[in-house]
């Protein structure tokens, strides 16, 4: 029996640590084309519809921004959470959750309407998305659990019952019994940058914002250093005087306000009300996103247009070339792979060895640990 | 040399040219060696001579790049542990692999390749307990042992494979005194069956009492064969480190003895873990001026100390930690920092640095709030260049030898990289000044200027509290010596009353008072 096992290198290429995310890129457009082909479709006219078509006009450039908007922001945040080793893996809850509670104004109280309404809105959006965090963090710093687990475990836990809510109570009373909210009013939505030429609204702003500043505090602050001594090494972290159970509570406070004003302003923003589903699966998108973009804030910029562009490929794709819309889906879960694939190659290689040769060969390695 | 070469009668072992190369580095450079039948075999180094690559590649975990190996005069490939142990070749490695919740005859049984039943192996081990003078119960908990006992489980899962050629990589750095004695004990027993032991130590006391020869590496190259009992300490070690290594200077304080700068007083702590051990109250004044040594066998309690002492783990009673004075036991490790306190870890990688943070971000993980007011701009922004000002500043005052303008902790050689943490704290001009382990696994000339560099912050009016398990560093370094043991501190022994035995039986865990009734029995 033959077994693979992971073999660190001595020292890793810094040239293949910088275009990693690249080859990640040119191996996703290969398999997917390989993809394309198995379902019957000609992988060059599929490729084009994915990553040209959607390009090639104004309009269609800020649809572009309206989906990387939210992409950027949760993704700026998850990178916060990632790099000091806490796994947020929830944030498509905590978009919900921000989505919900900036939701409460317009919905449940509509005839409050002056320009307070949308600065309220956002920041209750981002309140909802922190504390829907908290859940899964305040169990970590408090009871060791696994937050993996809790945070993605309360993701359904939203989805459920943002349903639940636009059945029930917050259902549009002159709504024809669909199960969606009223329409937000004109105090409580988010302004289009340039309505004449597209969609796009303020959401790429903040997002825009988010990344710039949180480059900045990661980057040159002693808020960003301690960051990063927590997550590469905590035992480090300790001796240098920070805790790692309020890291805990900040990094995913960040990443949850992010991905509650990332909510917000989708359904204010682009949607105009509250739906049963009102998320493509951003918040899960969004790991992918922080990871091509090296958990670098400005990289995340570039990684959120790579994916959103996906998104819109994916739409051209469908109406085109008949692709059902699950392609999109494996095509990033396959970029995913591919990005976490060569970022373990550079660091690691592979060896086969066989079992017998194995066993003693890892008491060897234990022993000599 | 031929002579002496060919001098242990019947050959086991010749080892022809064995090379081995990591990158641009020759960890082994055309390395000879031959071991007779029945001979301990010394091979003497400094750290990163290259011995434990050179057993490595003898026990199969890595392959040579060039060079032959002979067994019994026929050239063999050992591609794993488990063909050097087929041929007959066991290994005790300085770093355990056991099991802590498991039995002794448990863990043993887990290393055999055949399945044999619990009951046969205790059987046997206890055979061999007997046989070789290694006093074990194999139904004891490893957790439970000691790391004198501990040891002997793996010497004797390494007799349960009855291998011609036994490798011991420092052995006695985990001993006593008194247990280091009974293992060579055992090992001259083993000699004389004719096994035959290479034995790996920078100890040379041991090596001139014990060793039939020595073979000595320097930079990955045999820069000698010879009898280890022909030559003296001083010979061996020159061999081993090229030229003199100075010798610690340790002068009178110039302002005598001062004030209690760091005290502990009842400091107790309960164990964090069922393998963590508790401190029992600890008792301990270091005056300004002062060098207190702790000495003590691992896992005493002495990790548990440290973080006691620096505020890592904070406790419930302010008064038992004192600083310069003032209570700081409910303080945290930053605010121990901002009263004067400086501290280094045991562990360099992973704990007094982050293996992958530039040497210069290193040097603010444990100075951001101490130096806020030089290190931090508006914003709390870092500013770095002040930061590369003072890390090179460290780098030239303790003479770290690096690589590149500002390298990864990472790519540090173990004492480059503590003397730049130490230096770091030293830098700051501290008042009490707390190292655990100050020259662990580093080579002698970092290790002197270290010891050099603490005493002398000593001298110049601060308290100074060492934790080693190096009895030769704690007598050439302090001014007292206390011992830990099972999480007691005994209390301090003037160096001038100081000797080896009594420290060790210290660390054994007698206590002063049946000692001298033992005497009196004796007598």
């Amino acid at each position: 029996m033959m077994r693979l096992q992971l073999v660190k290198r001595p020292q890793h290429s810094a040239f293949f640590s910088a275009v990693s995310p690249l080859i990640a890129l040119a191996l996703t457009m290969i398999a997917g084309a390989i993809m394309f082909s198995v379902l019957g479709k000609n992988p060059l006219d599929a490729l084009y519809y994915y990553f040209i078509d959607p390009l090639r006009e104004t309009w269609s450039l800020h649809e572009l921004a309206i989906k990387a908007a939210p992409l950027i922001l949760i993704a700026v945040g998850l990178s916060v959470c990632f790099l000091s080793n806490n796994w947020n893996i929830g944030a498509e809850g905590q978009f919900i959750a921000g989505a919900i509670a900036g939701g409460i104004l317009p919905v449940v109280f509509p005839d409050f309407q002056n320009v307070l309404v949308l600065p309220l809105m956002l920041i209750m959006g981002m309140i909802g998305g922190a504390a829907y965090a908290s859940v899964p963090a305040f169990l970590k710093a408090r009871f060791n659990t696994n937050e993996i687990l809790t945070s993605l475990m309360l993701v359904y836990v939203a989805q459920l019952f943002l349903d639940w809510l636009v059945r029930g109570p917050w259902r549009d009373p002159g709504g024809m019994n669909f199960p969606e909210t009223r329409d937000f009013h004109a105090f409580a939505i988010l302004p289009e940058l340039m309505p004449s030429a597209g969609r796009a609204n303020w959401g790429i702003v903040f997002a825009l914002l988010a990344a710039v500043i949180l480059w900045f505090v990661l980057r040159k602050t002693l808020k960003g250093f301690e960051i990063r001594v927590l997550g590469q090494s905590p035992r480090a972290g300790r001796f240098a005087g920070f805790s790692a159970s309020h890291m805990v509570m900040v990094s995913f406070l960040i990443s949850g306000a992010l991905a509650g004003l990332a909510g917000i302003s989708e359904v204010s923003g682009a949607i105009g009300q509250l739906q049963p589903a009102i998320s493509p699966g951003y918040g899960f998108t969004a790991i992918i996103v922080a990871f091509l973009g090296r958990l670098n804030p400005l990289g995340i910029v570039a990684a959120g247009f790579v994916l959103a562009l996906s998104y819109l490929g994916g739409e051209a794709a469908q109406i085109s070339i008949g692709l059902s819309d699950k392609a999109a889906r494996a095509f990033q879960g396959m970029l995913l792979f591919f990005v976490l694939g060569c970022d373990t190659l550079i660091h690691y290689r592979i060896r086969l060895v066989g079992l017998s040769v194995a066993k003693t060969g890892e008491t060897g390695a234990e022993t000599n640990a | 040399m031929e002579a002496e070469r060919n001098a242990g009668g019947e050959r086991l072992l010749d080892v022809q040219g064995l090379t081995k190369i990591f990158g641009a580095l020759k960890a082994c450079d055309g390395i000879d060696l031959s071991i007779g039948k029945g001979e301990i075999h010394a091979l003497l180094g400094e750290n990163g001579a290259g011995k434990s690559t050179f057993v490595k590649m003898l026990f199969g975990a890595l392959e040579p790049a060039e060079g032959r190996i002979f067994w019994k005069g026929e050239p063999v490939d050992i591609a794993n542990p488990g063909a050097a142990r087929h041929l007959g070749i066991g290994m005790v490695f300085q770093h355990f692999s056991l099991f802590e919740a498991l039995t002794a005859a448990e863990n043993i049984m887990l290393s055999l390749d055949e399945k044999i039943p619990i009951m046969k192996v205790a059987e046997r081990a206890r055979e061999l307990s007997k046989t070789y003078g290694l006093p074990l119960d194999p139904f004891a908990h490893v957790g439970d042992l000691s790391v004198g006992e501990r040891q002997r489980i793996e010497i004797i899962r390494c007799l349960l494979q009855k291998p011609d050629l036994i490798i011991l990589d420092e052995p006695t750095s985990v001993l006593t005194p008194q247990e280091a004695d009974r293992l060579f004990e055992t090992l001259e027993t083993l000699r004389d069956e004719g096994k035959s032991i290479l034995y790996i130590s920078h100890r040379l006391e041991e090596v001139k009492r014990l060793c039939d020869r020595a073979t000595v590496l320097r930079h990955g190259k045999v820069v000698a064969h010879c009898d280890p009992r022909q030559e003296t300490a001083a010979s061996l070690a020159r061999m081993m480190v090229g030229d003199e290594v100075a010798a610690v200077r340790r002068l009178e304080a110039p302002g005598g003895i001062g004030e209690a700068l760091l005290e502990a007083r009842s400091l107790s702590r309960p164990a964090a873990n069922p393998f963590a051990v508790p401190l029992r109250e600890v008792d301990l004044t270091v005056r300004a001026g002062e060098v207190l040594g702790i000495a003590g066998v691992a896992g005493n309690g002495q990790g548990e100390l440290f973080e006691a002492l620096s505020g890592e783990i904070q406790q419930a009673d302010a008064a038992s930690v004192r600083i310069r004075g003032r209570d700081a036991g409910r303080m945290g490790i930053s605010g121990r920092r901002l009263l004067g306190a400086a501290f280094v870890p045991e562990e360099r990688l992973g704990h007094g640095a982050v293996p992958q943070m530039r040497l210069s971000e290193n040097l603010f993980l444990s100075r951001f709030k101490t130096d806020a007011r030089s290190l931090l701009g508006p914003l709390w922004t870092v500013r770095a260049g002040a930061l590369t000002k003072a890390a090179k500043r460290i780098v030239e005052m303790m003479d770290v030898r690096k690589s590149g303008e500002d390298p990864e902790a990472a790519a540090l050689s173990g004492g480059n990289l503590q003397k730049f943490i130490i230096g770091r704290e030293l830098d700051r001009q501290p008042s009490v000044m707390i190292v655990n382990q100050p020259t662990w696994g580093v080579d002698a000339g970092a290790a002197a200027r270290i010891r050099q560099a603490l005493i002398d912050l000593a001298r110049s009016g601060s308290a100074v509290l060492v934790i080693s398990q190096d009895l030769d560093e704690l007598f050439e370094m302090s001014d007292a010596i206390a011992v830990m043991h099972d999480g007691r501190l005994s209390a301090p022994v003037p160096i001038s009353e100081a000797t080896f035995e009594k420290i060790g039986l210290l660390m054994g865990g007698a206590m002063p008072e049946r000692h001298a009734s033992e005497a009196l029995e004796k007598a």
